[in-house]
């Protein structure tokens, strides 16, 4: 689930947890509005969690795994999550990194079989970031629905089959990551230094955008773009050229605009 | 369900054994008090002697007596005899004189007391009257005595209003009652668990300290320990749950601050824990029945200084119990996991 700062992803997912009631609707779970066995099966991981202080890993392990009647053996859960080295620091002392992996430790606990994961990797470090990407494709690969909201756009990319793009609390568009990409974009980007691109500017009739010390030139037909360029005595010793993104997407459905 | 409880319980009890600082001020902060107690007051004078004059239907005012008219002596009427007369054991007054009867006038005095042996002199130093001569024997109680109860009480009080309700509200407001609402564990049974972590780490700190006073202080203790230990059970129960109900529903430590602050200083001033009420306005005294340190100290002085039984504290403890439910209930109806 991606979307801007906030486009309503928390609260949508926090209904969907049983967190916060919503004011209209119903949430089903496996084809009946969620019972009491939806706690015991599911796992969530909130995008920001305090734990009990003065605990070690192994303790926050055992208390969270006693809530429920049956789950993962602690050995395997910290195996899974790479905290063995860590079992016996206390919670408080870890990194950024090793918390994250704490918090899915304990999302994982009782085994469930959908796992809902709120921003996960924000505030990591990129080695961190990718890291616990990681442990969410070993995760998904134990054949576990996994839910992730999240607002960077390689995560969503990388991890997900299918991505939902909401703003404003509504659903602005779905689908596989490819299937949305081939749906909205047809073209890829011609990247040129301002300098270099001079001699055409008025020539295009493509669209074509300032970015930086760049312009980008957004073209379905690359090979007629670059003999137009090669017409004009563009320099094409610094051009790069890059396939349209989920961010350029994101950004095209969201817009650029700064929001409060 | 009780392995969540016991789950909980654990946590708790692991997190506050380990909080060295808290743990530490919680022992050390009685003991002080009863040792600065003990050193202001264990050699001071009371500036009169106090005389019970019981007298009947009669006020005493208007007989005659040549005694009654000694300066510096402060006499008052009594309606229950036998209570007065225990009193002068305990060295809670100085003398107790029955004039209800013309002809056979009789007084009290304890057998220990120096002030008692003064009065007795003065007494029958007047021309006239003749008394009868009626001494009891006691060991004096001295204002240490009947202030051990109230700091032991007061610690407990602070222990269970701030320990729980600050607690409860730290996890609401960093999320952590949160994450535990997203498992199977139940409102009640994490209540449930808080109280009990409290009312036994209360428990084990306050018989500490109880021993601890008592090697250097040596206070009176006339009752059954039975007794005192369900008073102490019940009365640190029933203020765990009134700290946790204060905590149900508050997000911030401010505000759960001041709710606590307003009930533990009327507690402070209104429960007996300086000084007796005994001579206060009545409907103050009944007001401060509805507070559960004032049931907690009567209960706990009468069995340490008067020695009453389970069946004579009956009242206090069926109070406690009662409010203990009663905020318990409360506490996990209105229950918030987390912030608005």
């Amino acid at each position: 689930m991606l979307g801007p700062n906030g486009a309503g992803k928390t609260t949508t997912v926090e209904i969907m947890e049983g967190i916060t009631p919503a004011t209209r609707g119903t949430v089903h779970y496996r084809g009946e509005p969620m019972g009491p066995r939806f706690r015991s099966e599911v796992g969530i991981q909130f995008q920001s969690t305090a734990l009990q202080d003065f605990l070690t890993v192994r303790e926050t392990l055992h208390l969270f795994r006693n809530f429920y009647p049956c789950g993962m053996p602690l050995e395997e859960l910290a195996k899974l999550c790479a905290l063995e080295d860590y079992l016996d620091r206390d919670a408080r002392k870890l990194s950024g990194g090793q918390r994250q992996r704490l918090l899915l430790a304990l999302a994982l606990v009782n085994d469930p079989k959908v796992l809902f994961l709120d921003e996960p990797t924000t505030g990591l470090d990129p080695q961190a970031r990718h890291n616990f990407w990681d442990l969410a494709r070993a995760i998904k690969a134990r054949g576990k629905t996994v839910i992730l909201t999240t607002h960077y756009m390689e995560e969503a990319y990388l991890l997900c089959d299918r991505i939902i793009i909401m703003d404003r609390g509504r659903i602005i568009a779905e689908g596989k990551p490819a299937s949305l990409m081939a749906h909205h974009f047809q073209d890829a980007i011609l990247q040129l230094p301002h300098e270099d691109f001079r001699p055409a500017r008025d020539a295009l009739t493509e669209k074509v955008m300032n970015v930086g010390e760049y312009v980008e030139i957004f073209t379905a037909d690359i090979n007629a773009t670059i003999e137009l360029l090669l017409s004009h005595q563009v320099s094409l010793a610094h051009l790069q050229i890059r396939a349209r993104t989920l961010e350029d997407l994101f950004l095209e459905l969201t817009g650029r605009e700064l929001r409060a | 369900m009780i392995r969540r409880f016991l789950a909980v319980l654990h946590a708790r009890n692991l997190e506050f054994i380990r909080d060295r600082s808290a743990l530490g001020w919680n022992i050390i902060l009685p003991v002080l008090i009863v040792l600065g107690m003990w050193f202001l007051f264990s050699g001071g004078q009371k500036p009169l002697f106090t005389v019970a004059v019981f007298s009947g239907n009669t006020p005493f005012t208007g007989l005659h007596e040549a005694f009654l008219q000694t300066r510096y002596i402060h006499f008052y009427s009594i309606d229950n005899l036998p209570a007065a007369i225990r009193k002068v054991g305990h060295d809670q007054i100085d003398m107790v004189l029955d004039l209800h009867r013309r002809a056979k006038l009789r007084y009290w005095v304890n057998e220990s007391s120096p002030k008692g042996y003064i009065l007795e002199k003065l007494l029958n130093g007047e021309k006239g009257t003749r008394y009868t001569r009626a001494s009891v024997s006691g060991r004096a109680i001295r204002y240490v005595d009947w202030l051990v109860p109230g700091v032991l009480g007061m610690n407990m009080m602070f222990s269970c209003l701030f320990g729980v309700g600050y607690v409860i509200v730290r996890y609401r407001k960093n999320g952590f009652l949160k994450r535990l609402n997203a498992t199977p564990l139940k409102a009640i049974e994490f209540i449930a668990a808080q109280v009990a972590s409290r009312l036994i780490l209360i428990m084990l700190i306050t018989v500490a300290v109880y021993i601890g006073t008592d090697l250097l202080v040596g206070f009176y203790m006339s009752g059954s320990y039975l007794a005192l230990l369900l008073t102490a059970v019940l009365g640190a129960a029933s203020m765990i749950s009134l700290g946790l109900l204060i905590a149900a529903r508050v997000a911030s430590e401010e505000l759960a601050g001041g709710l606590l602050n307003l009930l533990s200083w009327p507690m402070m001033l209104l429960s007996g824990v300086w000084f007796s009420l005994a001579g206060t306005y009545p409907w103050l005294r009944h007001a401060a029945q509805i507070l559960p340190l004032t049931q907690l100290l009567e209960a706990a002085r009468a069995v340490m200084l008067d020695g009453a039984g389970v069946v004579q504290i009956l009242p206090h403890l069926l109070a406690l119990a009662a409010m203990s439910f009663g905020f318990l209930a409360l506490g996990a109806l209105s229950f918030k996991w987390k912030n608005d």
